[in-house]
């Protein structure tokens, strides 16, 4: 029997079985802990125990300091747009379509994601390693032996300032996107003009897709802040510790964020 | 304000770290925790200080503040000395809007000055020699008045000189806060300058108590290998995975 017992221990399917199983425990206890932090986060919100200094100093870094590289993958990816469909609906007679087209991509879509992506890279990613370093430092330890809150500290103001300043970066890159768009197209199509263009901006777009923009892009950010500082909160070990945090953090925040942009998309547009 | 732990045990992974160890520290005095490296003092320390619950065991620590100086300092780097000293005035709801920017700066001022500094309220902690990360270390727990401060290996990394200072500190701290302290080190000059009495650990057993002075005095097993730091002894370095 014992003997058995063993053979099937050492079966590379018994071995794979197991890493499967150890993934998809991990894989729940994760997200049981980031939806507890969300539960936590929302209680010290609707209590109004909210560290302002520390908010501010994050709005502005979730804001300000992101914002460059933002409005650059946006942009580009506008010009890419622009640049492949503006000569090809140009050719089929639909050139007084192109700022609708690109317009609508931009506000549902492309802005959105992009700048999602963009945050992601930039602020999630530097989020978990700061509050990874934390951990393997001993200075969330020394926080809680001083009695103050970790979650109304560290969490509360990325997760308000992700969801408060989200939106703002996505109505200026995706506005920026637009435009760059708008000038690309005129670049690549002769017959584009750039009234033709900017009336055309408005011609599918309506207030309900800039409102569930805003929307999106809050829980976009919300989303990201929170699963960066949960990732990084249970960093283990030292500078391996701190890697392999701040990887899961921004591996968890894309699938998170593509999820989300798939509810949306069944929920107003199917 | 005395501390009593009786019959307090915590296992990790399978593994009996702190199994029945109790101990009293009476009103300001100063224990120490002995033991190699892997025995369980810092465990105590954090279930103390509420970082861990221990699986069993009755914890009897009179009401007040435990505050804990940890092993590298733990300062928060983002934060200069000022905000670090003051973090616990500035952020804790208790105190929260008590103080003024001005008595926050007296506070913050009359720290630093009981661990020999001044003037860096400005500066950030990878400005300060590990020696003065320490004191800083010391004069943020100090700052809410505790009843109880802990050491986590208080002179660990420092030179032998920097060493004594922060062992003068602990022993002036305790004159001036009357505080309940437990130090967790394995520094024969701590043990010597600043302890009452202390307590080895091995295999998450008390293997002694006693005075500084029987430590270096007393025929047993455990105690003469420590001090001596003989590989060959009663305590199995190999259990620990050296």
């Amino acid at each position: 029997m014992s003997d058995i017992v063993s053979y099937i221990k050492e079966s590379l399917t018994y071995q794979i079985t197991l890493t499967i199983l150890k993934q998809v425990r991990e894989f729940f206890e994760t997200f049981g802990l980031i939806a507890y932090r969300f539960f936590e986060v929302l209680k010290y919100i609707f209590t109004m125990q909210i560290s302002m200094k520390q908010l501010i100093e994050q709005a502005s870094r979730f804001a300000v300091d992101s914002l460059p590289i933002t409005l650059s993958i946006v942009s580009m990816t506008a010009i890419i747009l622009a640049m492949q469909v503006a000569p090809e609906m140009v050719k089929q007679g639909g050139k007084d379509y192109i700022g609708l087209l690109v317009s609508l991509t931009m506000v549902r879509e492309i802005g959105v994601i992009m700048s999602g992506f963009a945050i992601i890279s930039m602020i999630g990613s530097s989020q978990a390693s700061e509050l990874a370093t934390m951990r393997v430092t001993e200075q969330i330890d020394a926080m809680k032996v001083l009695k103050v809150s970790p979650f109304k500290y560290l969490f509360v103001p990325r997760v308000l300032a992700g969801f408060i300043m989200m939106p703002f970066v996505v109505i200026i890159s995706s506005t920026f996107g637009i435009l760059t768009a708008g000038l690309t197209a005129m670049a690549a199509a002769k017959d584009v003009t750039w009234l033709c263009y900017i009336s055309s901006v408005w011609q599918g777009l309506y207030i309900r897709d800039i409102n569930i923009m805003l929307f999106k892009s809050a829980c976009f950010g919300g989303c990201i802040s929170l699963i960066s500082s949960s990732c990084g909160y249970d960093a283990q070990g030292g500078a391996k510790g701190v890697g392999i945090a701040t990887t899961k953090a921004v591996v968890w925040s894309f699938v998170a964020i593509v999820i989300i942009d798939c509810i949306f998309a069944v929920a107003f547009y199917f | 304000m005395s501390i009593k732990v009786q019959n307090l045990t915590k296992e990790f992974d399978g593994r009996k770290v702190l199994d029945n160890i109790s101990f009293n520290v009476e009103q300001g005095e100063i224990l120490s925790i002995v033991g190699f490296s892997g025995s369980g003092k810092s465990t105590i320390l954090k279930i103390l200080s509420g970082l861990l619950q221990p699986d069993s065991g009755v914890i009897d620590i009179d009401p007040g503040d435990v505050a804990m100086v940890f092993q590298y300092s733990a300062l928060f780097d983002s934060l200069s000395v000022f905000d670090n000293i003051s973090f616990a005035l500035q952020e804790r709801k208790e105190f929260k809007g008590k103080y003024s920017k001005e008595e926050l700066k007296e506070i913050v001022r009359n720290s630093l000055n009981i661990v020999g500094l001044s003037g860096i309220e400005d500066k950030f902690p990878h400005e300060l020699s590990g020696g003065m990360q320490k004191r800083v270390s010391l004069a943020r727990a100090i700052v809410t008045k505790p009843q109880f401060i802990l050491y986590d290996e208080p002179t660990a990394g420092l030179d032998p000189v920097a060493s004594t200072v922060i062992e003068d500190y602990i022993l002036h701290l305790r004159k001036e806060t009357k505080a309940t302290s437990i130090v967790v080190t394995h520094q024969m000059s701590t043990i010597k300058r600043c302890s009452d009495k202390l307590i080895m650990l091995y295999d998450g057993h008390i293997v002694f108590r006693g005075t500084p002075d029987e430590l270096l005095k007393q025929d047993n097993p455990y105690t003469k290998q420590f001090v001596s730091a003989a590989i060959e002894g009663p305590m199995k370095i190999a259990a620990y995975g050296f």
